[in-house]
């Protein structure tokens, strides 16, 4: 399958270069886009140096607007599978091949890798109390919304089936977009699953999740999550 | 004169000045907007709501009597409290409609910034090419 890795970077120089090492150690097929989302440091050098090739947005997307720029690049070049693997190094190399296993035998339109399934291997970086919670919060709901099956409906590490890539090319939220994203598929009439997957906590820098953001999040999802299945009750 | 008149004479002549500053600042009102059209600063649906809406002040300005007559009308006893009331509808509904604009310019930037951005990759590849 022709695969794009897409990776999301905002003012990552000292992980993308771990990132790229990792993905060329474990993919060497796969291209590479890395998105570099309006860094002000030497991410898209830093990038274009470890062999990637660099889409640089002349402003900043935030995390959706700059997903979605790699679901155009991988629509467009006609990708028949895209995996989104953070430029902070929180996902891992190793993990790829566990997640497009699934999407080439066909099993979902989308393969989300989850830290909390059931049967999921031991030792998993384990998010702090309060965003656990709200995790979990949201994986209820949206098995409840959706009837999948699901624990870690904020999981970024993602893989994605040529259909999927032509919907988000098409929209896809702006603002902490995975969770809504599911519901999306959902309407669109494709399928979402899990696998267990290993993560880690980024190796440089700070989360852009603060706990004030983190109020905002769950209320802007929660909020997005009910109108969105309101809308599609309409339909 | 006894003093009831006079204080309804004196009450009058207050009124009178409070029309002539409302009117004068409805007029600058309309002037404001009128000249912001003629130097293009304003797209033309936004010149027509706020040419509506200086009219509408105008009025009221005009024959300030309008304003209790609605507000008794709705059974608003306090003439004013109507004229708030009004203010603010009004600008709770700009504010949304703004936010409307807001979202869908923001959505529309996002598309722009992504096919600038593929462009100039794809400029950047072709020049590649071109020099190979």
């Amino acid at each position: 399958m022709k695969t794009l890795i897409i990776v999301p970077a905002y003012n990552e120089e000292r992980n993308i270069p771990i990132v790229l090492d990792e993905l060329r150690k474990n993919l060497p097929d796969a291209d590479v886009l890395v998105v570099n989302d309006g860094s002000r440091d030497a991410t898209a050098d830093v990038a274009r140096a470890g062999g990637a090739t660099v889409l640089t947005l002349p402003m900043n997307l935030g995390i959706g607007g700059a997903v979605q720029s790699g679901f155009v690049y991988a629509h467009r070049a006609g990708y028949e599978a895209a995996v989104q693997f953070d430029g902070d190094a929180q996902h891992r190399g190793d993990q790829l091949r566990l997640i497009l296993g699934p999407l080439e035998a066909g099993r979902a339109d989308v393969i989300v890798g989850s830290r909390f399934v059931a049967g999921g291997p031991e030792g998993n970086y384990q998010p702090p109390f309060l965003r656990r919670m709200g995790i979990g919060l949201f994986a209820r709901v949206l098995s409840a919304l959706t009837g999948w099956p699901l624990t870690d409906t904020t999981s970024g590490f993602r893989a994605y089936g040529a259909q999927a890539i032509a919907l988000f090319a098409e929209s896809y939220p702006e603002d902490y977009p995975e969770v809504e994203a599911l519901l999306m598929l959902k309407k669109a009439g494709l399928t979402a699953s899990e696998i267990p997957v290993l993560m880690r906590e980024r190796p440089w820098g700070t989360s852009s999740i603060t706990p004030f953001r983190s109020i905002y999040y769950m209320v802007k999802v929660l909020l997005a999550v009910f109108i969105g299945s309101l809308r599609a009750g309409r339909r | 004169m006894n003093l009831a008149t006079a204080r309804g004479h004196e009450v009058q002549c207050v009124m009178g000045l409070l029309e002539t500053i409302a009117t004068a600042a409805s007029l600058a009102i309309i002037l404001t907007v009128v000249l912001l059209i003629r130097r293009g600063r304003l797209l033309e649906k936004y010149a027509l709501l706020w040419l509506a809406a200086s009219l509408v002040l105008l009025v009221f300005s005009l024959f300030r009597g309008l304003i209790q007559t609605i507000a008794g009308f709705l059974g608003i006893y306090y003439g004013p409290s109507f004229l708030f009331l009004a203010g603010f509808v009004f600008l709770m509904l700009l504010l949304l409609h703004f936010s409307i604009v807001i979202s869908g310019l923001s959505a529309s930037r996002g598309a722009l910034v992504r096919e600038l951005a593929l462009l100039r990759l794809e400029v950047e590849r072709l020049r590649r090419d071109a020099a190979e």
